[in-house]
């Protein structure tokens, strides 16, 4: 390997070699040596020369070792107009240079943007619409990007508005850029450009202006039960987890709900989601609106029918033979306790629970014998626990016999076993269901040869006469509801109905804390406690605690437009 | 007074020409225009030579001198040397001096009593300038640069340098060359101030993109404006001639 040439060693040393030509040209004649502070080229040629060079730009090593005068720069005369200036490399002063060159010269100064006034955007072409406020920051990067192009020639220092007449259709931008000019000298300037607004509405306003009913994809929510109870809840896990937020109406139907989206993916996305919180069954279908020939592109109306299963909380269910022998034999009669997106079924006498899956129901899907409507008063005259206290799936229950009557009809009185040995006492009134008194059609139960049905089942504790004393006050919490278009065809009764059935969802949701660990419930601010009421009731009817409340968003614009409160 | 002109449509006149109290040197252009505006200023009182260095025109940058002498680079041809020596009053010594810095004009800027040199000129090459020039020489470097005969015109009365010469460099060479120097510039901006002008006693000769202000920087610190050619030649023959015999 030959020995590398000055320029190479000091190349590889990271030395700019431009030094290096003045010094020496023969490679014979010439060692480097290194030393602490940088390294010397010794030339012998033609006579001892020693120069030191300084690696790296280092000038406080400089200092330390030699003298440096401090420089000041004079003034020279600018060559066009004599004033007295700071020599620049071009040794004009700054507005005889300005007269000279324009960097400007070849850059738009005016600007044609289309704005649509319905939804203030602004066109980015080919397709793109930004939607900004005026004077925004958004609007300050759509238009210094628009003039792209230009700014590739000069390079962009600042952009600010000026204001102009929001009502003139003209957006003015200051720019200021920087270009290199005659020999290295950087010039600055500033220099306004003009964009003229023209409207034009975007292609979403134009197809809601033609058509506002225009839907692509509906979501057809049916539950085939005479109540209203799971559309209640749904409502507020709906609010709850936004899942409606694309839906563009939704409308209210007898037995369901539907809601429409403007796109397909929407309409799946909120499928799915009910099909994570209830037990569902879902089919689609689509119908063809137009088809352009000429590319090959079909609209479509999309509609998806997604039914609930008719179980719900509270009801009594006769299992199928065939459902309950895969359920491990459980006892024909059981009590729906829990709906999800799977079912959990609890048999009263046994307390055993089991869990149904969505796709377990639908194999074999039944129906309930008896719904909450049907549910009748008694009262307990007598308990006597027969077992002790058992954890079911998070509930305690203790199996307890217990004399009962009907309120209605003092005369009859049943013994019965029933699960609520833990709540119920003498002289408490309880909601069950009458087996006695029921005249049940149901297949299912003809199926059970010598079955003995129970007189009562109990289901859960009444606190009717508690509730009687605060008819009419205000509770303490509130829901939102979402915006629902109502058909108007339906009476007055139906309105009423929908009211108790409403106020008796609070009342569930009051009673059950389980029910309400998914919902948010907000602050109710116009509700005062009064004296009164902190006495009288104690601790026998339940309430939501005050920490479980959020306290209510205030409402803003936008809100305004999608929820309503109701209290 | 100063004088703008052109050598074949370019403006760098000290490139092309040498003017000295004694003599003045003019390449060889393709029309006489460049020649006889130095002739009309010049021709009753100094001699105007046409020459060459070494085959090119670029004369005013390879050589330097004064009224004592004039250096020549080596490879000027001996035609060229000759021609020299005879077209050259015979107080004017010429000389060929061998350097490797061959661009004498480039490498030193002198008057008549001082010369500022390239750093890196031999020390041989020096002792000839003091010499052959009569004057005292000085390494320097002018804003940084070390090409001090392209970036400094010097006469005996006043000097102009580079634009971004600073306050202290100015002061320090004006000490030295005890001429008063501005910082300016020449040929609207450009910076390399012998290679615009060409510039002696009484006369100066710029290039004609030259601006107004330049011009009148010019008069100013060579004080060419009050300047009476007649006076200082005849100051000089006085200092020549020692004795009326």
């Amino acid at each position: 390997m030959g020995r590398l040439s000055i320029k190479e060693k000091l190349l590889k040393w990271g030395v700019a070699t431009s030094a290096v030509c003045m010094l020496c040209e023969d490679e014979e004649e010439s060692q480097v040596i290194s030393s602490p502070n940088g390294f010397a080229i010794l030339s012998s040629f033609p006579f001892p020369l020693l120069f030191i060079l300084q690696i790296g730009g280092d000038k406080g090593a400089m200092a330390s070792n030699m003298f440096v005068v401090p420089q000041t720069r004079g003034t020279v005369l600018c060559c066009k107009c004599g004033i007295s200036m700071a020599p620049n490399p071009a040794n004009m002063c700054v507005t005889c240079l300005r007269s000279e060159v324009d960097i400007t010269e070849g850059l738009r100064k005016h600007v044609t943007i289309m704005h649509c006034p319905e939804c203030d955007s602004y066109l980015q072409p080919p397709r793109t619409w930004i939607k900004a406020q005026l004077e925004s920051k958004e609007l300050l990067t759509f238009c210094v990007k628009r003039l792209e192009t230009d700014l590739k020639k000069v390079r962009l220092v600042n952009a600010e508005f000026i204001w102009t007449e929001p009502h003139s259709k003209r957006l003015k931008v200051k720019l200021k850029v920087q270009k290199e000019v005659l020999n290295g000298a950087i010039l600055e300037q500033s220099y306004v450009v003009e964009y003229v607004q023209q409207d034009h509405m975007c292609e979403s306003c134009t197809r809601i202006q033609a058509n506002p009913d225009q839907w692509v994809a509906s979501v057809q929510l049916r539950q085939r039960v005479t109540h209203r109870r799971t559309f209640f809840y749904l409502e507020q896990l709906i609010l709850k987890h936004d899942a409606a937020a694309h839906a563009i109406k939704i409308k209210q139907m007898d037995q369901g709900i539907d809601f429409f989206f403007a796109n397909r993916s929407h309409a799946v996305k909120f499928v799915e989601f009910l099909g994570k919180v209830s037990p569902t069954k879902s089919r689609h279908d689509k119908q063809l609106v137009s088809h352009d020939p000429k590319n090959n592109s079909y609209n479509y109306k999309y509609t998806f029918s997604v039914e609930i299963s008719p179980i719900c909380r509270e009801d009594l269910i006769c299992l199928p033979p065939r459902v309950a022998t895969s359920l491990g034999n459980l006892g024909p009669l059981v009590i729906c306790t829990k709906v999800t997106n799977n079912i959990a079924l609890l048999d009263p006498i046994t307390l055993r629970q089991c869990f149904l899956d969505t796709e377990q129901y639908w194999r074999h899907s039944f129906k309930s014998l008896l719904g909450s409507r049907q549910l009748v008063e008694y009262d307990v005259f007598n308990i006597e626990v027969v077992s002790p206290e058992y954890n079911v799936g998070g509930s305690k229950y203790v199996i307890a016999d217990a004399e009962v009557a009907r309120v209605s009809d003092y005369g009859k009185l049943f013994y019965i076993r029933t699960h609520l040995g833990h709540i119920l006492k003498p002289g408490d009134r309880a909601l069950g269901y009458d087996l006695y008194g029921a005249n049940s059609n149901d297949i299912e139960l003809d199926k059970y040869k010598g079955l003995v049905l129970p007189e009562a089942i109990l289901i859960k504790k009444s606190y009717e006469e508690k509730r009687q004393k605060k008819r009419g006050k205000p509770r303490p919490w509130k829901l939102k509801s979402l915006d629902m278009e109502v058909d108007e065809s339906r009476g007055r009764a139906n309105e009423q109905k929908m009211d108790s059935e409403y106020e008796e969802f609070l009342r569930d949701l009051e009673e059950n804390p389980e029910l309400r660990f998914n919902l948010s419930l907000y602050r109710n601010k116009d509700y005062q406690p009064s004296e009164m009421v902190s006495v009288s009731d104690g601790d026998d009817l339940p309430s939501v605690p005050l920490e479980e409340l959020l306290a209510d968003l205030e409402l803003s614009e936008q809100e305004d437009g999608e929820d309503s409160m109701r209290e | 007074m100063a004088t703008r002109l052109q050598f074949e449509n370019s403006c760098e006149v000290g490139v092309f020409s040498k003017l000295t109290n004694a003599y003045c040197l003019v390449a060889i252009g393709g029309s006489e225009n460049f020649y006889s505006a130095f002739e009309s200023e010049l021709a009753d009182v100094i001699p105007v030579v046409k020459t060459s260095i070494s085959g090119t025109r670029i004369i005013g940058r390879l050589c330097a001198g004064n009224k004592n002498g004039l250096l020549v680079p080596h490879n000027t041809t001996d035609q060229e040397l000759q021609h020299l020596r005879n077209s050259l009053p015979d107080q004017v010594v010429v000389q060929r001096i061998d350097e490797k810095l061959s661009a004498l004009g480039n490498c030193i800027a002198c008057n008549d009593h001082v010369a500022l040199t390239h750093t890196d000129l031999d020390k041989e090459t020096e002792e000839i300038i003091a010499d052959v020039l009569g004057v005292e020489v000085f390494r320097q470097t002018i804003a940084g640069n070390i090409l001090v005969g392209s970036y400094c015109a010097l006469s005996n009365r006043g000097g102009l340098v580079h634009p971004h010469t600073s306050i202290e460099d100015l002061d320090e060479l004006s000490t030295l060359l005890q001429v008063p120097l501005v910082a300016g510039t020449i040929n609207r901006g450009s910076e390399v101030i012998a290679a615009g002008m060409t510039v002696n006693d009484w006369t100066a000769f710029c290039g004609s993109d030259t601006t107004a202000t330049e011009l009148s920087v010019i008069e100013s610190v060579f004080k060419l404006r009050e300047a009476q050619p007649t006076a200082i030649v005849n100051e000089m023959r006085n200092s020549l001639i020692d004795s009326y015999v």
